[in-house]
């Protein structure tokens, strides 16, 4: 490998990072978070999602972060397993956020999630309501459609143009937030399968450790991604 | 109704983040017996910042794992006087902190001081333009303390937080490389600048052939290794791109943990509980002094009174004002009689920013730090003909970048798809190609932007949430839409192949989704004069004279920098007051 323009050597950079990892403690693997070796997507058995729910999310993750072209596919990365898991979590439940009444759901939307809806509970409510409009629009559920009339529908959702209730408008919203989350987080999480989204961006995951690196123009940083339980791609 | 009545403490201290750190050990070294209620958790860099879980994207920069819960504590929001305000129920525009060292724990450390017009705002602007200037309805003020008075409190805070960056003006004299604009400094900062990313060196080359002043930003990301006035260390910043909305895994990041308290731990007189969320300051019969405060002991479920002889409020800006309208200390303000002064002049920070892409250069963002970056002060607050260019304020303007985490901080170039094959491809096709250059201004203060209690919402105690009254005002938009027109040069002049511009524009109104800053200010401002300030000009309560209240509620509008800096420097001030003149004699300073 030839060495790294404004730098001593190669080798000497990874003896220095070698050298400063030896100051940081040991990675233990974060602890309640981590999973066991998932199983393939067609083996997974949802915490969360419905048989039917858990078909739609698989079929609208497909189409959000499609498998063509260049870089990993949301399936690829398992998005729909972190999804599930997001939804049996505290996210799911909106653990943290205030969700006390009384409700405006209608309200102007730049005050914010005002709907009496968890996110888990806007999927479930959701859900049904856009394959049923699929149903009546496009001739059969969303995960039955073609391609082109999944992207379709999904653009109508994005539009608002679905006649989803206030309570869940933030569907389509949610719904893409989760699926780039999944497509981008630490595997830990369920989804980056093999940190392959991080992999094809070019972020080095949590390396975190560059001082050398502050000052150097044009100079594509070489190394490959480390996950939070220390493995690397 | 307290369930329990402790033993009476000299001082208690609500809140332990960065004020209520430095009130503690500034008065702990007088031997008295302190106190400090935290609500949330108890923190330290290890386990709590440890590496590699710190590096979680998803837990603390999405999900906001450091941060305020709103289903134990949140406000409502409504943008005008006859709208209904609404819960903000998850958090987005702005993130208060909680637990042990509160938003000192993630934010990003850039730390400045205000200018020395700032501090003396409207007789400024009277002087200099007429009073004839201000819009119907601005409502700014003086401090009430000046740049030299603040000085040496400013510089002591700079040394406890071991800033890095670059003095522009040492007692007078111009220093080449620093910022030019700023009030005179005795010394320069501690430590050295931050090493430059390309990006932010670009700026600098570019705002410099345009006959600008780039500096760098002053930075509570160490440069070096550094032990303070207090013999805490910092280690040298890794550019480790999770800085703001983290904790610092590496010691590096100025915080109250790595500058202040595990020295004030040490200290026998000093005692702090956590999840201890003060409810109410207890008054005296004669409503002149507080007795102490009630507060709820999540750990045994208790409800306990504290007696005290004096009460440090140091729980936030927002949290500050919120604790004195439940406790009724201090007049409410009303908007429509103008009366009454706590939760008047609360006011936000006005930022905007220009993307910029480029085919052919990459940047390696995650390369970042919450502070770095090369900064312009050329169209600040003392540097604008407001009669000419028809608004009051100024901006900073910086050309950084903070990380380069992809679910955050993937920028995409105007015209990218937000889903499907054409985002997918702009995401490997722009990731790294991209800089951004940032306007931080001022907001100006209003009759109508205020905090009170909101009439239907209520926490988990049963007390009514704060209710925060606030909108964009032609003002401010002006302001930044004229900075927009200065970084659109500067960035053009690096022609971007893209180019793509953040700014509110007429008819914008305040949105509480996307973050903006959280650097909410005002509601309990300082002051001289008792009819348009909650506190005197040393932080102390006019009304009862042992509560004194710190943070950036004090400041009556919002300056152009980011708050910390000067709020540091206030509890430094409030300390010298409260040790050298009031405990020896408990009573108004003024
Ligand atoms: C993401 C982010 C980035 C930021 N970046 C910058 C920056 O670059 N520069 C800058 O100048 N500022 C920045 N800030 C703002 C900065 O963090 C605050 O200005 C600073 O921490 C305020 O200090 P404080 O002591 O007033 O409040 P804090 O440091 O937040 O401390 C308040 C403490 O009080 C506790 N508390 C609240 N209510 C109660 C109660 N009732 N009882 C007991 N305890 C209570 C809280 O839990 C908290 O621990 C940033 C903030 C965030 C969130
Ligand atoms: S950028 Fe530097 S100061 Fe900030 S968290 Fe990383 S190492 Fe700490």
């Amino acid at each position: 490998m030839t060495d790294l323009p404004g730098r001593p050597s190669r080798r000497g950079f990874l003896k220095g990072s070698v050298a400063s990892a030896a100051l940081l403690p040991l990675a233990v693997p974060a602890q309640a978070e981590t999973l066991p070796d998932l199983p393939p997507l067609d083996q997974y058995k949802p915490q969360y999602l419905t048989a039917p729910e858990w078909a739609f999310v698989m079929a609208a993750c497909a189409r959000l972060i499609p498998s063509d072209g260049n870089g990993p596919g949301a399936i690829e990365c398992r998005v729909p397993v972190f999804i599930d898991r997001q939804l049996a979590g505290a996210f799911g439940k909106a653990e943290t956020w205030y969700m006390e009444g009384p409700f405006e759901p209608a309200a102007d939307p730049r005050l914010g999630y005002q709907s009496p809806l968890t996110p888990a509970e806007v999927y479930r409510k959701a859900i049904p309501l856009f394959d049923a409009w699929c149903a009546d629009h496009h001739g059969a559920g969303f995960a039955k459609l073609t391609a082109e009339k999944q992207d379709a529908a999904l653009t109508s959702l994005q539009k608002g143009e679905v006649g989803l209730a206030p309570e869940q408008r933030d569907f389509f919203s949610l719904l893409l937030q989760n699926t780039k989350e999944g497509y981008f987080a630490d595997p830990s999480h369920g989804g980056n399968y093999k940190m392959q989204a991080w992999v094809y961006i070019g972020f080095p995951g949590a390396r975190g450790a560059f001082p050398e690196w502050a000052g150097r123009e044009n100079v594509k940083y070489p190394l490959g991604p480390v996950a939070l339980d220390g493995k690397r791609a | 109704m307290a369930t329990r009545t402790d033993p009476k403490k000299d001082v208690v201290i609500i809140g332990l983040g960065w004020t209520g750190s430095i009130l503690g050990m500034e008065l702990a070294q007088d031997g008295l017996e302190i106190l400090a209620l935290e609500r949330g958790a108890d923190r330290n860099t290890v386990p709590d910042f440890q590496y590699p879980d710190a590096f979680d994207e998803l837990k603390y920069g999405i999900r906001y794992g450091l941060m305020q819960k709103p289903a134990q504590s949140t406000l409502t929001v409504r943008r005008n006087l006859t709208e209904t305000a609404l819960p903000y129920r998850h958090l987005g525009a702005f993130l208060p902190g909680d637990g042990v060292g509160g938003a000192g724990v993630h934010w990003n450390g850039q730390s400045w001081r205000p200018l020395e017009v700032e501090y003396r705002l409207k007789s400024y602007v009277e002087e200099a333009f007429g009073a004839n200037i201000m819009p119907e309805g601005m409502q700014i003020q003086d401090w009430g303390v000046t740049a030299a008075e603040m000085e040496p409190f400013m510089n002591k805070f700079e040394r406890v937080a071991g800033i890095s960056g670059k003095a522009g003006n040492i007692k007078g004299q111009i220093q080449e490389g620093g910022n030019p604009f700023e009030a005179e400094r005795s010394e320069d900062y501690p430590l050295p600048p931050l090493k430059n990313t390309w990006d932010s060196e670009l700026f600098a080359d570019a705002a410099s052939k345009l006959g600008y002043h780039p500096f760098p930003r002053p930075s509570a990301n160490a440069s070096r290794a550094y032990v303070n006035d207090y013999g805490m260390q910092l280690g040298p910043c890794n550019y480790c791109g999770f800085c703001e909305r983290f904790g610092c895994n590496n010691y590096s990041k100025s915080s109250p943990q790595v500058c202040i308290l595990d020295a004030l731990k040490r200290k026998p007189n000093f005692a702090y509980k956590t999840r201890c969320e003060v409810l109410k300051i207890e008054k005296a019969q004669d409503g002149k002094t507080a007795t102490g405060v009630t507060y709820f002991d999540e750990n045994s479920g208790d409800t306990v009174f504290q007696p005290a002889d004096v009460v440090l409020v140091c729980a936030f800006s927002l949290h500050n004002v919120h604790l004195l309208l439940l406790s009724g200390i201090g007049q409410p303000y009303d908007p429509v009689s103008g009366e009454g002064v706590v939760g008047r002049n609360y006011a936000y920070q006005m930022t905007g920013g220009t993307g910029l892409w480029f085919k052919d250069k990459v940047f390696n963002p995650f390369v970042g730090t919450g502070s770095g970056g090369m900064s312009i002060d050329d169209f600040s607050i003392g540097q604008i003909d407001f009669a000419k260019e028809g608004f009051i304020g100024g901006s900073y303007i910086t050309g950084s970048h903070t990380g380069g985490r992809p679910i955050q901080q993937l920028s995409m170039p105007p015209g990218t798809p937000s889903w499907g094959a054409g985002w997918k491809q702009a995401a490997g096709d722009w990731y790294g190609h991209n800089m951004s250059i940032g306007s931080h201004g001022s907001n100006m203060s209003y009759r109508d932007c205020y905090l009170d209690l909101d009439p239907t919402y209520k926490d988990r105690h049963g007390r009514p949430l704060m209710r925060m009254t606030f909108d964009w005002k032609p003002n401010d938009i002006r302001m930044t839409q004229f900075m927009k027109g200065k970084i659109e040069e500067i960035a053009r002049s690096l022609k971007p192949d893209k180019i793509s511009a953040g700014y509110k524009a007429d008819g914008s109104h305040f949105d509480v989704r996307p973050y903006q800053s959280t650097h909410n200010v005002g509601g309990a401002v300082m002051g001289t004069d008792p009819k348009t300030s909650a506190i005197n000009r040393y932080l102390q309560s006019w009304d009862c004279h042992n509560v004194w209240v710190m943070g950036a509620s004090a400041f009556p509008q919002n300056t152009q920098y980011n708050p910390t800096g000067p709020l540091g420097g206030l509890a430094y001030w409030a300390a010298e007051a409260l040790r050298k003149d009031y405990l020896k004699s408990p009573r108004p300073l003024m």
